[in-house]
């Protein structure tokens, strides 16, 4: 049974609809932004647990509201006991955390118990954005290398699209959703770079080796039947990795999330993007036979 | 061809008991040696605090610079060279002028090599100070490499007190480590509530004795300062008689006669010489007991204290006594520790997050395990054999090396549970193309495993790269995830040549000549 699907055949149609998803995703990072948490912006995270039935969001919006720390977000976390507490307080306050719990106790009892506190101020909360974002242009600086020792330049140019395609849609659609951007989306989308790198070479070596096996082929439909050859791997593969991720995302707690979230959507638009992204860019650059024997020769 | 030799065989299967043995390691409860080794928690996972502290070098620097501009005044005064008007600008720099035919003798002492007064630097080819003039108005300024010298030794001393701070309120097996040049890193293991320490930390506790003075007649000046509890404002003498470097011991006592908590303390035999002359001379006067710039309390001096030892009152509770009496013991910090990052995790949460992170584990794996047995019948039992043998690979090589796992390095291992089969996967499908041209069945078998060779290799390697770079920029809980995704890769790769190789190649040894074998 061997797949014959005519991949090739909607190139373009997917081509214009990924186009149309980056530059919305540009436009919603540039114009919506991102739903930085604490770790790039500094601030408070009180994770609190509740232990009485009185005590709702309302009346925690209201003891936190009197406390004077500014603009305090308040949300259930998980179950309905557990909320996430924010703020960004400028002043410095060393007994901020000590004044909180006194303040609360004295509005809504001793009901309650601080799981979490994260406190960041904004030098460390700007060195930490920065690097994390040396880390993702050092990553993506890395694939490049490691494709253009590997593969031929026309490969390269497919897998660096693809891998931008990826990481610009996750991000845009944690824009869209203003899911909050902490440290751990950044080791995400580093996974994502390199998953979707993965999925991309995987094709791209059968694709190379096709262009030796038939010479007479031309591109356009060599890299459907690479596809088609490597299609059962793909599949396999994105769905165990899925039904790990999937796991994780229900099973895994509120803490992991975000970054099981960032994972599902990255390995879907990584193995989208291999096959429609990565090999019409080799169609488009009329990658043949030569391509791959002349570097040989060199 | 598919063929092991037993030496091979024999090394794979003590290494599979060796990393079985190592993982069942982390469950057991003796307390022996074999079973010694377990994976360490990380502070997300069994709860604790971490506390990124910046020191502020300004109060140092401009000791530094005080104290250089004593030693001028001395060292020029002893050489006959006259300067005057040696002050300091702005906080950064000594200023000072000497007459004009001294500028050259000046000069030459400041930039003189083996000379004591402006050190020379070896190492860093640079002078402690960069000397500047114009004419005979000299300007002092510290070099790029005196100011690190600076900054470094101040960290030293600093990381040493917070070190004591910490042992002395006794949490278990706190890590102190220095971060940068002005940055000091403490974990706290097991603390949900990390107030008290970050109030000890908190503190200089720069203790000073000084005299109250009623005009502004003292030589060294003086200075108001307020006290602890508001009560009132003093106008203190700058001259110190004793500071708290002269304390050998601190300890909260109650006193018997009136039933308060006080601090008692006992001087070194310097220290209670002069606090023995000044008491003997300062009879009548009040004593300020100075904390970090604020007095705590102001006895009169009802008699000498010659004894070396004293007390000091001060509204105190006992615990506020007890530390107190801690933060005298363990000395002052050489300049004041700001908490710019502070992350702590309550053990009820840490708890949680094991049992959601291994309820995920467990079910990501039992999903994926399930898929590969649909999917691939018998050499699903091979990959799953593999996958699991893999897991005990990956956590017994992290016990080996008593590895940190945190919450996202759960998900590290879950994610490989979930990619690991790839490289089987690729082999597999590899193999069941080759079997549709070629009627050697193991033949097939040794060509699927050579021709998927290179994609696995790039699969893997791109992820590593990830991980690496994860490994190497992240911080805490993330480095947690690198490590095991990076571990993950190596051992999946082991596995699969190693184990899951040797499984095929007996299957189809013994079945070549089954009509579908895949």
């Amino acid at each position: 049974m061997k797949n014959n699907i005519q991949f090739n055949r909607f190139y373009k149609v997917f081509n214009f609809i990924s186009l149309a998803l980056v530059i919305i995703s540009v436009l919603l990072i540039f114009f919506k932004g991102l739903n930085f948490g604490v770790d790039f912006k500094g601030g408070t995270l009180i994770e609190l647990r509740v232990n009485d039935k009185q005590t709702n969001i309302s009346s925690l919006r209201s003891a936190f509201n009197s406390m004077n720390l500014g603009d305090v977000a308040i949300k259930n976390f998980g179950n309905e006991n557990d909320y996430l507490i924010k703020f960004e307080k400028k002043d410095k306050d060393k007994n901020l955390i000590q004044n909180i719990k006194k303040d609360l106790t004295k509005k809504i009892g001793p009901v309650y118990e601080f799981r979490r506190v994260e406190n960041v101020g904004p030098k460390v909360s700007a060195e930490l954005l920065n690097k994390g974002l040396i880390a993702i242009a050092v990553a993506l600086g890395a694939m490049l290398f490691y494709i253009w020792i590997r593969f031929e330049w026309q490969f390269s140019i497919g897998a660096i699209i693809a891998l931008f395609h990826d990481v610009i849609i996750t991000i845009g659609i944690f824009s869209l959703f203003s899911i909050e951007i902490n440290l751990s989306i950044v080791a995400a989308v580093l996974t994502i770079v390199g998953y979707s790198m993965n999925d991309t070479v995987v094709i791209f070596d059968r694709v190379r080796e096709n262009l030796k096996k038939h010479i007479s082929i031309k591109i356009f439909e060599l890299t459907n039947i690479s596809i088609n050859e490597t299609l059962s791997r793909t599949i396999i593969t994105s769905v165990t990795t899925l039904l790990a991720l999937l796991s994780i995302f229900i099973f895994g707690g509120e803490i992991l999330k975000g970054f099981s979230l960032a994972m599902i959507l990255g390995v879907i638009f990584g193995t989208y993007s291999s096959i429609y992204i990565a090999n019409p860019t080799l169609v488009y650059l009329n990658v043949s036979y030569r391509t791959v024997v002349k570097e040989e020769n060199n | 061809m598919l063929k092991f030799s037993k030496i091979n065989i024999l090394v794979t299967l003590v290494l599979s008991i060796l990393v079985i043995f190592f993982s069942i390691s982390n469950i057991t409860k003796f307390d022996d040696n074999f079973f010694k080794k377990k994976i360490n928690l990380g502070l997300d996972l069994q709860g604790g605090s971490y506390l990124l502290l910046k020191i502020d070098n300004e109060p140092v620097v401009i000791k530094e610079l005080q104290n250089k501009a004593v030693s001028l005044k001395n060292f020029f005064k002893e050489n006959n060279i006259q300067i005057f008007n040696i002050n300091i600008n702005e906080n950064k720099e000594i200023i000072f002028s000497t007459n004009e035919k001294n500028i050259e003798m000046v000069e030459s002492f400041l930039n003189d090599k083996d000379g004591s007064i402006n050190i020379y630097f070896d190492q860093f080819k640079s002078f402690q100070y960069e000397v500047e003039n114009e004419k005979e108005n000299f300007k002092l300024k510290l070099s790029k490499y005196g100011l690190i010298k600076i900054k470094t030794s101040s960290l030293d001393q600093a990381i040493e007190i917070v070190r004591r701070r910490v042992d002395e309120v006794g949490t278990n097996e706190p890590n102190i480590l220095k971060r940068g040049n002005d940055r000091i890193l403490v974990e706290l293991p097991g603390l949900d509530d990390p107030m008290r320490i970050k109030n000890l930390l908190g503190k200089t506790a720069n203790l000073t004795f000084r005299f109250i003075t009623k005009s502004n007649d003292e030589t060294f000046g003086s200075e108001q300062l307020e006290f602890e509890d508001g009560s009132e404002i003093a106008n203190v003498s700058k001259r110190i008689i004793v500071s708290g470097e002269n304390l050998v011991d601190a300890q909260p006592r109650m006193d018997n006669q009136t039933n308060e908590t006080v601090v008692t303390f006992d001087f070194d035999r310097v220290g209670a010489k002069r606090f023995g002359r000044a008491t003997t001379k300062g009879v009548g006067k009040r004593l300020a007991i100075v904390l970090d710039g604020k007095v705590i309390s102001a006895p009169v001096i009802q008699e000498a204290i010659v004894a070396g030892s004293g007390q000091i009152s001060g509204d105190f509770t006992f615990q506020t006594a007890t530390d107190l009496a801690l933060l005298l013991r363990s000395g002052a910090l050489p300049a004041p520790l700001e908490i710019i990052e502070e992350r702590t995790v309550g053990p009820g949460l840490g708890e949680d997050s094991i049992k959601s992170g291994l309820l995920a584990l467990l079910i990501g794996f039992v999903l994926v395990i399930a898929f590969m047995l649909f999917k691939y019948k018998v050499f699903g039992i091979i990959a799953n054999t593999t996958l699991i043998l893999n897991l005990f690979f990956l956590i017994g090589i992290l016990t080996i090396f008593e590895a940190t796992l945190t919450l996202p390095g759960i998900a590290g291992i879950i994610l490989t549970v979930g990619m690991a089969v790839d490289a089987n996967v690729l082999i597999f499908e590899r193999i069941k193309e080759e079997i549709r041209n070629e009627k050697n069945k193991i033949i097939a078998f040794d060509t699927g495993y050579v021709k998927s060779r290179s994609a696995i290799l790039d699969a893997n390697i791109t992820t590593l790269i990830a991980a690496l770079i994860l490994f190497f920029l992240g911080s805490g809980p993330i480095k947690g995830f690198a490590v095991t995704l990076g571990t993950g890769i190596f051992t999946t790769l082991f596995t699969v040549y190693f184990i899951a190789r040797l499984l095929t190649s007996l299957y189809v040894i013994k079945n070549k000549n089954k009509e579908s074998l895949i």
